[in-house]
């Protein structure tokens, strides 16, 4: 069965909201009920029908061809099967997603992967602020599942982050793992100012070392440990690295002891 | 005596019996280090004093070493396995031996390597250890613990699988001319089933010399000497030795599974067949209770080379 495709007619004039086109929103939906969803955000609101032409009927695996920033919430809530996108997202792609693959050929807007339980989140261009990070008034970011950037991330990526794995391949911005509770985030690339300000505890696996800490790092040395082994041949496996990220000694700092100070900062020595 | 001694291969005389084995749980972890050496040390020192069931709680040895491509974290490793009576039994020893022996050898780290109906903790038991500094990292559908020490850091899988399909018991009694001969032919027997993955022998060097019958004269004893076997006994007893022999040693196997164990057998039979009765053993026999205690037969005729 063909998967089902959601074709781009024209550039939206209007933020579209495609939460509802999950393989588990569209399973049993007919074509006529599925060109009928709103999908526009203003009072005059779009239908599927009027932005996309939809082929296909294997709602388990859908594509949209061609994409937009104005492409918001694709994949929200995406608990099974996959979804890829050929081209740009807007905002909170696969957010609160609890399972399945999202797989973004563009680029990401703000809080990508927010809230995000498990399942697979593929980013192949850029990604916004606050990647997996919570909305106003959430107490936790991402819980959990892989989110891969391919590209840069933007500032607070894996802000309060309790569970699961960020990694970012092209460097990011400033604050990343911000008051993170847990979880790993790994970034290959330039990291900005203060990374793993006010995280409790978590891991930061660097390819260097850190510039611009908060003083509140303390340098724990080289450290000798196996952890680096398994976890470089996990990335390299996952095909999200293709050479070990860490090596076998890698330098770490702990912190921030502003807060409980038992989160770490791996890195990779000698760069 | 005479129907047993039908069959013959390459001048040894094989026993018309069998090998009468019981089923076990059993898990598998392996441990890496630096240095195999350090590695085999971890190893070696978790499986002492795992001869038998019957004294020391489990049984326990090498399966067999692991290049550094073959383990978790690259590093040499190797392959350990632990059988018990029973899971609880299983789980004390597993967490005494590893918090023991495994934790505090030098730049170990310990993986899961069975994959089982059941998981046994492993750094789910030890993490505390870490006294708060204790780091759990779940990726790639695993889950470490990794716990500071003096040397950096004891990284420990959070569980392993237990099998209830595992097998304890088989054996083979090698009988020879002497003690010389007797210990070659099992040296051979070790060697050629130590190659068998998944499959151990839990006994010293591989090697029982104080082979056991059910029971015995004391009240309180589960196992005595085995004097049907017990060449100073000959005559005395009812013995099961020719006067051809002089020493009989045994070697006991226990098996991931069923076709763990009769591999090991296979194995072992052949080498003491092929090293033939001037330089091994005369007569190859087994242990049995006469069928009904253990589920497993290992029949020697249908093992032979």
């Amino acid at each position: 069965m063909k998967a089902l495709t959601f074709s781009l007619l024209a550039e939206p004039e209007e933020r579209l909201d495609l939460s509802a086109l999950t393989p588990a929103g569209l399973a049993g939906l007919t074509d006529v009920q599925i060109a009928k969803l709103r999908i526009g955000t203003t009072r005059d609101p779009a239908l599927v029908g009027d932005m996309f032409k939809v082929t296909g009927k294997d709602a388990q695996s859908i594509v949209f061809e061609g994409g937009s920033a104005r492409f918001d919430k694709v994949g929200t809530g995406l608990s099974g099967g996959a979804i890829r996108v050929t081209g740009d997202v807007g905002l909170e792609a696969g957010r609160k997603m609890s399972g399945g693959s999202l797989l973004i050929d563009g680029s990401a807007g703000n809080h990508a992967g927010s809230g995000m339980v498990d399942g697979r989140l593929e980013i192949k261009g850029n990604a916004g602020d606050y990647l997996g990070g919570p909305l106003a008034g959430e107490i936790t970011g991402m819980e959990g599942g892989l989110l891969i950037v391919r590209g840069k991330a933007g500032n607070y990526a894996g802000e309060r982050l309790r569970r699961g794995i960020i990694a970012i391949l092209k460097g990011c911005g400033d604050y990343a793992g911000y008051r993170m509770i847990a979880g790993s985030i790994v970034v290959a690339g330039r990291v900005g100012a203060m990374p793993g300000y006010l995280m409790k505890r978590g891991s930061l696996f660097l390819d260097r070392r850190p510039e611009n800490l908060a003083p509140t790092f303390v340098d724990c040395g080289e450290t000798d440990i196996a952890f680096s082994g398994v976890f470089d041949q996990f990335l390299i496996q996952e095909k999200i690295m293709d050479k070990p990220l860490l090596g076998t000694t890698p330098g770490k700092f702990g912190g921030d002891v502003a807060v409980s100070g038992k989160g770490e900062i791996l890195f990779r020595r000698g760069r | 005596m005479n129907e047993m001694h039908q069959l013959n291969r390459n001048g040894v005389v094989i026993d018309d019996t069998f090998a009468e084995a019981f089923g076990m749980r059993a898990t598998a972890i392996i441990i890496t280090a630096p240095t195999l050496k350090w590695a085999r040390q971890a190893a070696i020192t978790m499986t002492g004093y795992a001869t038998s069931v019957i004294g020391c709680g489990c049984e326990a040895a090498i399966d067999r070493d692991l290049p550094a491509s073959k383990t978790p974290d690259g590093r040499p490793g190797c392959r350990v396995m632990i059988f018990a009576m029973g899971t609880d039994e299983l789980q004390k020893q597993l967490k005494n031996r590893l918090g023991q022996c495994v934790l505090t050898s030098p730049g170990s780290a310990c993986f899961a390597d069975l994959e089982g109906t059941a998981p046994l903790d492993l750094g789910n038991a030890l993490r505390y250890f870490g006294d708060g500094w204790q780091i759990s990292k779940k990726f790639g559908g695993k889950h470490y613990w990794r716990v500071p020490v003096m040397d950096g850091e004891f990284l420990c899988e959070a569980t392993t699988g237990l099998t209830k399909l595992a097998v304890g018991g088989g054996n083979l009694l090698l009988l020879a001319a002497d003690n010389a001969k007797a210990l070659r032919a099992a040296e051979r027997a070790v060697a050629a089933i130590e190659k068998v993955p998944g499959a151990i022998m839990p006994f010293p060097g591989g090697v029982v010399r104080s082979g056991s019958k059910v029971g015995g004269k004391y009240k309180g004893m589960m196992a005595s000497t085995n004097d049907a076997f017990a060449p100073t006994l000959r005559g005395l007893v009812n013995s099961a030795l020719t006067p051809e022999v002089n020493a009989v040693l045994e070697i006991v196997i226990d098996g991931e599974n069923n076709d763990a164990v009769t591999a090991a057998m296979r194995a072992g039979l052949k080498a003491v067949i092929e090293l033939g009765p001037k330089r091994g053993a005369v007569r190859i026999s087994a242990g049995n209770y006469g069928g009904k205690l253990g589920k497993f037969h290992y029949h020697l005729k249908d093992l032979l080379p």
